[in-house]
């Protein structure tokens, strides 16, 4: 299997200048953190708010620079400090954000939204932009119609579709998607991650799927990193790290996770009866 | 009996296209000591709902009820002297974001004391007395000096633990939590949800919370309340709900969970409005 | 929120671009003095334009057997000039009328100019922060530290009097308000996610400045510039009073006022209608300002 992206060692430190009052301060966001994937998996994320997951998404993304370590793409070392990311570097690595409300220009017109990274990154005419753009929107199940809607006309999970389709316009080898399903309602969710699960299997994408919620990450991930204060505390397969978490931190996110076992709900609510029984 | 008990329940907008319901005639009762969960998607009309029992709406809204009575009161026939008695003592709530309902000039404590002095009617003393208890029955460590601190200077969780503080500085018989804990990560949500639990075990207060996340109701509600659209969509007891669901919507809700999923998908949208819609459309009839 | 913007798909262009005009409109007419405000500034409009089918006088036509005539309902009036005549006898109403042109002229000189230089260095400003940021908006402060009149003041006497000048004296006055907002609209757009999301999809800093980021800034700004129209017209006015601005016989409202200042007494009607004129329009003009405000401000729609 092929290797598309590697990182090592990563790190990425910011300079929070300082005031009158404050010394100016050095946070390390990412502290030294090693993975890889291949195509066709899936490496899924998890951590707490302010653990770094973000930071790191952004320097896989080719968005932000790494202070340290290295980060390979098919095998070939990138620094967009040195040189900002060719073409062909943009087109093999995209990324879909958070917040489907606000990734996409609330005065874009869908069909520009779609059009822009082809426009940008290729020569294609623009006859057969528009012609792939809708394609790509009947792909992630939209009509084609909605091609010069505006953004504000879509639902949540319609509008991350939409942010979809636009990473996949250029026909990208890894997507790296920073929790996308974190402000969609539990239905679109399914539909969006149904989706994800489809275009992965026709075009043998490779995912990093940033998430804080551990039934998604258990039912899309085939390799999970949990990150804590900007380390990897634990890494490793799906079955190993669901089966037997080592990591103390692993455990106790585990030990949060509301769960809807009926057994337990059962066992609660006996409890509760009782407590009141007594009273 | 119950403490809260609403009967056909309807709020509408005026709005630029016309009136639009948000909430579609529904019952809410709530029994003393009871724990009583909210849960549907986002738009269905969770919050508004319980804004109308407050009567914090905007007055492009018109709510209407058959009945609204909170402890055998009624409070449709209330003069608003007489609401605002119960509305911030007996009935409190905890809004959806809590660091947008604290205001960033005033310090926290100054904060909590002013609700201490005008709602308990307490002296500026005992106001500070208590508001260092209360601090200290929601897990703020170092209570006297968490008091000087500005709403900025807190991390969500600590903010939504000084909300909470706020909500039963007057020991109310009934809270209202809407989303309490959605924008804070699970180890702090666990924290938070144990906390509310405990203060309602201990003090015996009616709790309705509101939230969309199926794994809260089912650690913390007695019954479950599910909506879509303004509709009830079912009311059942928490192991009813999750071991037999009485509505194809609730069905459909359930198995969109992942970590219920059978095989290699999830079942889609689409099935959820259909099974929903076709509910609804149901129920209209019958009416 | 699902099922409103499923059937939102089936409409139409045409029927898209109809609503977000209804919504518009909805609530820029809840207030009663913003559409007061716009009737007036069309009827401003259109007489600017039809001024010569209007008029009955030629502005500039001094009537010396009719020198300060009252207007009509006034004793001594004559039919033949309904509101009066200034010292040297041209006809008060063709004046005004010919006036509105002037006002209007100024008031989008102004704006226009203003306005694009002030979106240019604000742009620049809070894209790219940093020095240049402190160093651009340092100016501005300085500019911003005079009191309007007076520094336009200064620039006129140094470029010398005269309408063109005054109006690019004003418009420098006015455009670090431009300037200010504009950057400040940038910083905060440049931080959401659509931004970084056009620079993955490969556009580089002219494109995300111009296409992706002004676009969305531009509510405010709209808003300013009617605001800043009628301050236009007010310091051209002012500017005219002292004799900086359009120079005689032009018939610019506050020329007239300066011209006619010592008949303030004898003749009062040659002072009161050029300041009434003022007063309307720049009333009329504020009014739709807050009418514009209430409604392209996305916070203050949902009340
Ligand atoms: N531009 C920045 N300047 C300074 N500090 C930053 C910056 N961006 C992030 N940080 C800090 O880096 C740390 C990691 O942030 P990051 O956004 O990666 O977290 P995250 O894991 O994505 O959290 P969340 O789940 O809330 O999105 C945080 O402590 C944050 O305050
Ligand atoms: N002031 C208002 N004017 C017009 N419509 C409103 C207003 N407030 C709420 N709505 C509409 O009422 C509906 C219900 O909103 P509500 O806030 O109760 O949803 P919710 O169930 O609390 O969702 P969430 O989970 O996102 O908080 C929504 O469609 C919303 O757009
Ligand atoms: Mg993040
Ligand atoms: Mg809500």
């Amino acid at each position: 299997m092929s290797v598309v992206v590697e990182g090592r060692a990563l790190t990425r430190d910011y300079l929070v200048p300082g005031s009158l009052t404050r010394k100016a301060k050095l946070i390390q966001a990412v502290k030294g953190i090693s993975f890889s994937v291949e195509a066709g998996k899936t490496l899924a994320i998890v951590g707490e708010s302010g653990s770094g997951k973000s930071t790191l998404a952004r320097i896989v993304a080719l968005i932000d620079p790494a202070s340290g370590g290295e980060l390979l793409i098919d095998g070939k070392p990138v620094d967009i400090l040195q040189h900002r990311p060719t073409r062909e570097m943009r087109s093999k690595v995209q990324m879909v954000f958070q917040n489907p409300y606000g990734s996409l220009n609330p005065r874009q017109k869908i069909g520009d939204v779609l059009t822009e990274p082809l426009a940008l990154n290729t020569n294609t005419p623009a006859r057969e932009r528009r012609e792939r753009a809708e394609a790509m929107l009947v792909k992630v199940g939209l009509p084609a119609e909605v091609y010069n809607r505006y953004p504000h006309m879509f639902s949540g999970g319609q509008r991350q579709r939409i942010a979809i389709a636009r990473a996949l316009m250029l026909n990208p080898d890894l997507l790296v998607l920073d929790e996308p399903v974190s402000a969609l309602d539990l239905s679109v969710q399914a539909q969006v991650l149904n989706l994800l699960a489809d275009l992965q299997d026709e075009f043998n994408l490779a995912y990093v799927f940033i998430s804080h919620d551990l039934s998604v990450v258990r039912y899309i991930a085939d390799d999970v990193l949990v990150m804590h204060k900007g380390e990897a505390v634990e890494q490793g397969s799906r079955e190993a790290l669901f089966s037997d978490p080592q990591h103390p931190y692993t455990r106790s996110l585990f030990a949060a996770t509301p769960v809807t076992d009926i057994e337990a709900i059962r066992a609660r609510v006996e409890k509760r009866a009782a407590m009141r029984a007594a009273v | 009996m119950s403490l809260l008990n609403i009967r056909n329940l309807t709020v509408r907008f005026a709005t630029s296209t016309g009136a639009f319901t948000a909430v579609d005639g529904i019952d809410v009762r709530v029994d003393k000591g009871e724990v009583l969960a909210v849960v549907g998607e986002s738009g269905s009309g969770k919050s508004v709902a319980m804004l109308a029992v407050m009567g914090l709406l905007p007055d492009t809204a018109t709510v209407t009820a058959d009945e609204m009575t909170f402890d055998g009161q009624n409070m449709l026939a209330m003069s608003p002297r007489q609401r605002r008695r119960i509305i911030g003592r007996e009935i409190t709530m905890i809004f959806q974001e809590p660091i947008a309902s604290l205001n960033p000039s005033f310090t926290v404590g100054y904060q909590i004391e002013e609700v201490l002095r005008f709602n308990a009617g307490l002296g500026r003393k005992a106001a500070r007395a208590r508001a260092i208890e209360l601090f200290d029955a929601v897990g703020i460590p170092e209570p006297e000096q968490r008091l000087k601190s500005y709403p900025h200077q807190m991390s969500g969780g600590q903010s939504q633990r000084v909300m909470i503080a706020m909500a039963i500085a007057t020991n109310p018989r009934l809270l209202i939590a809407d989303e309490p804990t959605t924008a804070l990560d699970v180890t702090i949500q666990k924290q938070i949800l144990d906390l509310l639990m405990k203060l309602q075990e201990d003090s015996g207060m009616a709790l309705i919370l509101i939230t969309h996340d199926m794994g809260v109701v089912a650690e913390t509600a007695d019954r479950v309340m599910v909506q879509y659209k303004g509709h009830k969509m079912e009311e059942s007891d928490v192991l009813t709900l999750f071991e037999n669901p009485q509505s194809p919507y609730t069905r459909a809700l359930l198995s969109a969970l992942p970590e219920n999923a059978t095989g290699d998908r999830l079942p889609t949208v689409s099935d959820f409005f259909k099974a929903a819609d076709a509910q609804i459309a149901a129920e209209g009839g019958a009416a | 929120m699902t099922d409103t913007s499923v059937t939102a798909v089936k409409l139409s262009d045409a029927a898209i671009r109809r609503r977000m005009l209804k919504e518009f409109w909805f609530y820029f007419s809840r207030n009663k003095g913003a559409v007061l405000g716009l009737i007036v500034f069309i009827l401003l409009v259109l007489t600017a334009i039809f001024a010569p089918l209007l008029a009955p006088h030629d502005p500039t036509q001094q009537y010396r057997d009719a020198l300060l005539v009252p207007p009509v309902w006034q004793e001594g009036g004559r039919a033949g000039f309904i509101l009066g005549t200034d010292a040297v006898g041209r006809d008060m109403l063709s004046r005004l009328i010919f006036g509105a042109r002037y006002s209007l002229f100024i008031g989008i000189v102004v704006v226009s100019v203003a306005l694009s230089g002030g979106i240019i260095i604000g742009l620049i400003a809070g894209f790219y922060g940093r020095w240049i940021d402190t160093v651009i908006m340092r100016v501005m402060d300085v500019i911003l530290a005079f009191p309007s009149l007076l520094l336009a003041l200064v620039l006129v006497a140094v470029l010398g009097p005269g309408l063109t000048n005054a109006m690019i004296a004003i418009a420098i006055v006015y455009q670090p308000h431009f300037a200010r907002l504009t950057r400040a609209a940038v910083m905060a757009e440049k931080q959401r996610e659509y931004v970084t999301a056009a620079r993955v999809a490969g556009a580089g800093n002219i494109r995300l400045m111009l296409k992706t980021i002004l676009p969305n800034c531009l509510a405010p700004l709209i808003v300013q510039a009617t605001l800043s129209f009628s301050s236009a017209v007010l310091d051209a006015a002012a500017l005219g009073f002292l004799g900086m601005g359009a120079q005689p016989p032009a018939p610019e409202w506050g020329t007239m006022l300066a011209e006619a200042r010592e008949f303030i007494m004898r003749a009062p009607w040659v002072v009161t209608f050029p300041g009434l004129a003022i007063l309307i329009s720049v009333l009329a003009i504020n009014l739709m300002g807050d009418g514009l405000r209430d409604a392209l401000d996305p916070k203050l729609k949902r009340s």
